[in-house]
């Protein structure tokens, strides 16, 4: 069973702080990057699905502002931090079927304004409504909630099975090092366990260096069949196979949705889509917005047991030379935040061979992942450079 | 010379849905939604978005009321709050914000308070108590229990 779709085209803007654009800029940039990737014009697009975190602007009138016409297939999808896999899902769909034949997929976001600390950003909750229970987070000072969050996570991880910031700042040193071959990525410097110990705590137990580069720009990608992508500019990157979970989160105490998330599930309608198994994966690009999502990820996906993610990574498998290469472009923590399209992104370069310095040698199979909420929602990608 | 004033902290406003809530918080009781079929208790605090239950947990009914709690809890989980994001909060740094499970199995999102951060360990025994903020609004929160 072959692939039917691909990924012909990517786009990726300047990312970080850069300032004086609108998001519908950056999502226009990135789209125009894409097709002149694929080596396609924007009429030839007839899709348009639209990710957007913090941004009014990703939304159906975002097809205006890029003066597309006759699109087929338009939407807004989130899932939050797990859409990028479920646009591509629907855009394979709508290409299977007959509906498209040319679908942009894109994110933009631009939170980041010059002279303002990313504390008093979007980010910060600051400008969520105080009515009804919701006011609660505010007398509580619960601010920047996805950190607390998290960080509430990663704590109840630590209590049940002894985690430690050895084993985090493993991960945050090797995605870096990854990073330092990386020319898009803006963490370069050079990280040691004891730069990563001293990095402050933003919401103990998280560190700074435990948490993401949130970025303004926007990736795109454009799906098309995987017979069109093979007379087009690049090598195709075919969609092997797509997993979702969304286990719920009823707050109720006999289930720790803290430690136990989506990946399994996901991951495993993913690879059996693909007809693949988890030996089989060359690459991983796991959505990282904190060292602790790269950890509990790789214990869901089955690399190693429930509790055990901290010293499965310990020895520095996931970093350059390491047997499980992994967020090869320096992920979220130290290259930049576009939610899943970050992990999407890497992981097309790599399954195409053009991470130059940071290539990993065999990359047959492409795992990426998305998590959005806490992680409440679960996406798994699998790409390949093989159609089957 | 002048002379400044920590602002305060921002006050929630009750609306409809959660006077129940906030009303039983100013005559010193926890409310909690509680299924009307099946009796399973909800958490009020969910994500982002989304404070209140629509359908029960267990069963998918629409039929929830409001039920007090004992108001007794354990620590699940809780963290530190160094980042300064309100500079109502500026004297408290570091302070935490935790997550407790009630008697009633249901998981809400707190503080722990009568409590230096260094005796903060999960599983300890709490019990609610209530922070005044204005005439209108109280506030959950947790104090050790012996």
């Amino acid at each position: 069973m072959g692939a039917t779709a691909a990924i012909a085209g990517l786009g990726i803007t300047d990312m970080g702080r850069v300032f004086g654009r609108t998001v519908s800029d950056f999502a226009g940039e990135a789209i125009a990057l894409a097709l002149e990737d694929a080596g396609l014009q924007a009429r030839d697009l007839d899709g348009l699905l639209i990710n957007g975190n913090q941004s009014e602007e990703m939304a159906p009138s975002l097809q205006f502002a890029l003066g597309l016409v006759d699109l087929r297939l338009l939407n807004t999808m989130s899932a939050f931090g797990s859409s990028a896999a479920t646009m591509l899902q629907y855009a394979a769909h709508a290409i299977e079927s007959g509906q498209a034949n040319a679908v942009a997929c894109v994110y933009a976001d631009a939170p980041l304004a010059a002279g303002e600390s990313i504390s008093q950003s979007g980010y910060s909750g600051k400008r969520l409504s105080a009515r009804g229970l919701a006011g609660l987070r505010f007398a509580y000072g619960d601010y920047g909630p996805a950190n607390s969050m998290y960080a509430l996570a990663l704590r109840r991880h630590m209590h049940l099975f002894g985690t430690n910031h050895d084993q985090l700042g493993t991960i945050a040193i090797g995605q870096r090092e990854w990073a330092r071959m990386n020319p898009r990525a803006q963490m370069k410097k050079p990280m040691t366990l004891e730069d990563y110990h001293a990095s402050r705590w933003v919401v103990e137990p998280l560190h700074l260096f435990d948490c993401c580069v949130v970025s303004n720009g926007a990736v795109a990608v454009i799906v098309t069949s995987a017979e069109r992508a093979r007379d087009l500019r690049q090598p195709p990157v075919y969609l092997r196979g797509f997993g979702q979970c969304a286990p719920g989160d009823p707050g109720r105490t006999e289930r720790d949705p803290a430690v136990h998330t989506g990946a399994g599930k996901s991951g495993q309608l993913a690879l059996a889509q693909a007809g693949i198994g988890l030996s089989d994966v060359d690459v991983l690009e796991l959505y990282d917005c904190y060292t602790y999502t790269v950890l509990v990820t790789l214990e869901d996906y089955g690399f190693c047991e429930k509790g055990e993610g901290g010293a499965f990574v310990a020895d520095g498998k996931l970093a350059p030379g390491g047997s499980l290469p992994c967020n090869t472009g320096g992920g979220q923590l130290s290259s930049f935040y576009m939610w899943g399209f970050t992990p999407l992104s890497e992981g097309v370069i790599q399954a195409r061979g053009q991470g130059g310095e940071r290539q990993v040698g065999k990359h047959d199979h492409v795992l990426v992942s998305g998590n959005g909420g806490t992680l409440n929602f679960h996406s798994t990608t699998i790409l390949s450079k093989h159609d089957g | 010379m002048t002379t400044t004033t920590a602002p305060a902290k921002r006050v929630p406003v009750p609306d409809e849905a959660s006077a129940p809530f906030f009303d039983g918080a100013l005559h010193g009781e926890l409310m909690l939604l509680r299924c009307r079929a099946c009796a399973t208790y909800q958490s009020p605090i969910a994500y982002i978005g989304v404070p209140l239950r629509a359908r029960c947990v267990t069963c998918f009914s629409g039929e929830l009321e409001w039920a007090p709690s004992s108001g007794n809890a354990t620590l699940y989980s809780f963290v530190l709050m160094h980042q300064l994001y309100d500079e109502a909060f500026a004297a408290e740094i570091p302070y935490n914000i935790a997550v407790v499970e009630t008697e009633e199995g249901v998981r809400l999102t707190s503080q722990v308070v009568d409590c230096p951060n260094e005796r903060l360990d999960i599983g300890m025994p709490l019990e609610v108590t209530f922070e005044r903020m204005s005439d209108a609004v109280a506030v959950p929160k947790f104090r050790p229990r012996a």
